[in-house]
């Protein structure tokens, strides 16, 4: 498989974000209400986490080590407000939606988390499709936890009617415990199928949902549990 | 006074943000395995959540409306907080040891956060005033504690159970954060 294509099936399926990774937990929750939603706030993710990255690694040379951090977060600060006002001009209906969780991209750990450990140390083009793939495998995640949410909550996929209107929606799983309710029920079924995310990590240290800045404060964090 | 307390009321229960608004679900899934450092972290989040709302309540309204710099509340926002943390980090080390102990090694976490950028963001939303907005950012702060005190308890209690294998871990967590997320649900009945 060629180089570039490796890092898109890397992205959707062997390190999906949401899915295996468990990042970028709090949008999946919050805008999955709808499958519509989980398209919209998933492409927008894509576009900033394609171009911070292009931008990241253009810059990898240029950016000193010691202030990457706050550098990468003024360069994803500024993608994020441009896709925002340019969502706000064109696709106003998604802007509602979304609200508050678009400006939120700045703090979503895949981004940061990609710049980290991928585009500051490869080349544009690699840079490009990692972030597409990690982008799309983010996008396929949000979308399918909107689908599921949507058929049980209120009968429809996509705003199309799929139940027969004699069922009965469930609809606490479009209100917020519905959330925590269908990304438990994702995780417990990649467990029964033996699929390996890195959950366990996740709920145990706290460290690893969150994005590289982090990460010496978890460092910290051990070196005390020890004493 | 009734409409400063309401906002506590509707921020720290009635729209809690990790139950209802999904803000700061990583540090919430991840410490509150151990009761002792979630109430340390809600210590922290309290403390840096009502400082970084006073002070983006303060920029927004004295530097970024009168320059129409509107747009740039997100870009500006998140420095300052990621800057204020690590002020917050330094002067705490230096004048308050016994603080700077219990909180610490969490004031780093949270920078990334999204919780305080959240607050900072919302309360430019609903428009409020200095205070209006510090009492919203100690409400949501509240909130937050409150949650990650009772998942910790909940999870101290499941530690002890046979759980199913496939739940183990992540999803038995987020269960219990639905049932609470549900309970939470009914704080929406109050009115005053």
């Amino acid at each position: 498989m060629n180089k570039y294509f490796e890092r898109l099936y890397n992205g959707l399926i062997k390190e999906n974000p949401t899915l295996v990774l468990m990042l970028g937990m709090c949008p999946t929750l919050a805008v999955s209400t709808q499958a519509i939603n989980g398209v919209g706030m998933g492409l927008s993710t894509t576009a900033v986490l394609i171009l911070s990255n292009v931008v990241i690694s253009l810059l990898r040379k240029a950016i000193p080590d010691q202030v990457r951090l706050p550098a990468y977060i003024v360069i994803v600060a500024s993608l994020v407000t441009a896709t925002e006002l340019l969502m706000h001009a064109y696709v106003p209906s998604v802007y509602e939606e979304l609200g508050i969780y678009i400006p939120l991209i700045v703090v979503n750990c895949i981004i940061l988390g990609r710049a980290e450990a991928y585009a500051n140390k490869h080349s544009v083009g690699l840079s490009l499709m990692d972030g597409l793939g990690m982008g799309l495998g983010f996008t396929v995640a949000l979308t399918l936890a909107g689908m599921v949410r949507e058929l049980l909550g209120a009968g429809k996929i996509f705003g199309a009617q799929v139940l027969p209107a004699s069922i009965k929606p469930i609809g606490i799983f479009i209100q917020p415990p519905g959330a925590f309710l269908v990304i438990a029920l994702f995780i417990a079924i990649m467990n029964a199928i033996g699929i390996k995310t890195r959950q366990r990590k996740l709920v145990e240290s706290g460290c690893d949902g969150c994005c590289a800045t982090c990460s010496s404060a978890c460092g910290k964090k051990e070196e005390v549990a020890e004493k | 006074m009734k409409a400063l307390i309401l906002i506590i009321v509707g921020t720290a229960l009635i729209n809690n943000v990790v139950l209802n608004q999904f803000l700061g679900i990583c540090s919430f899934l991840g410490v509150s395995k151990q009761m002792k450092a979630s109430v340390s972290l809600g210590g922290a989040v309290i403390f840096v959540i009502t400082i970084a709302s006073a002070v983006a309540s303060l920029l927004y309204t004295y530097v970024l409306a009168p320059l129409s710099l509107d747009y740039m509340k997100t870009i500006v926002f998140i420095l300052v907080i990621a800057a204020l943390v690590q002020i917050v980090e330094m002067f705490l080390k230096k004048k308050s040891p016994a603080i700077y102990n219990a909180l610490g090694i969490y004031l780093p976490l949270i920078t990334t956060n999204c919780a305080v950028l959240g607050v900072a963001l919302t309360n430019v939303q609903n428009s409020y005033n200095f205070v209006q907005s510090v009492f919203a950012g100690f409400g949501t702060a509240l909130g937050y504690t409150i949650a990650i005190i009772l998942l910790a308890g909940i999870r101290s209690r499941i530690d002890e159970q046979a759980v199913p294998a496939p739940l183990r871990g992540a999803p038995i967590v987020l269960i219990s954060a639905a049932l609470m997320s549900i309970a939470f649900m009914g704080f929406a009945g109050l009115t005053f």
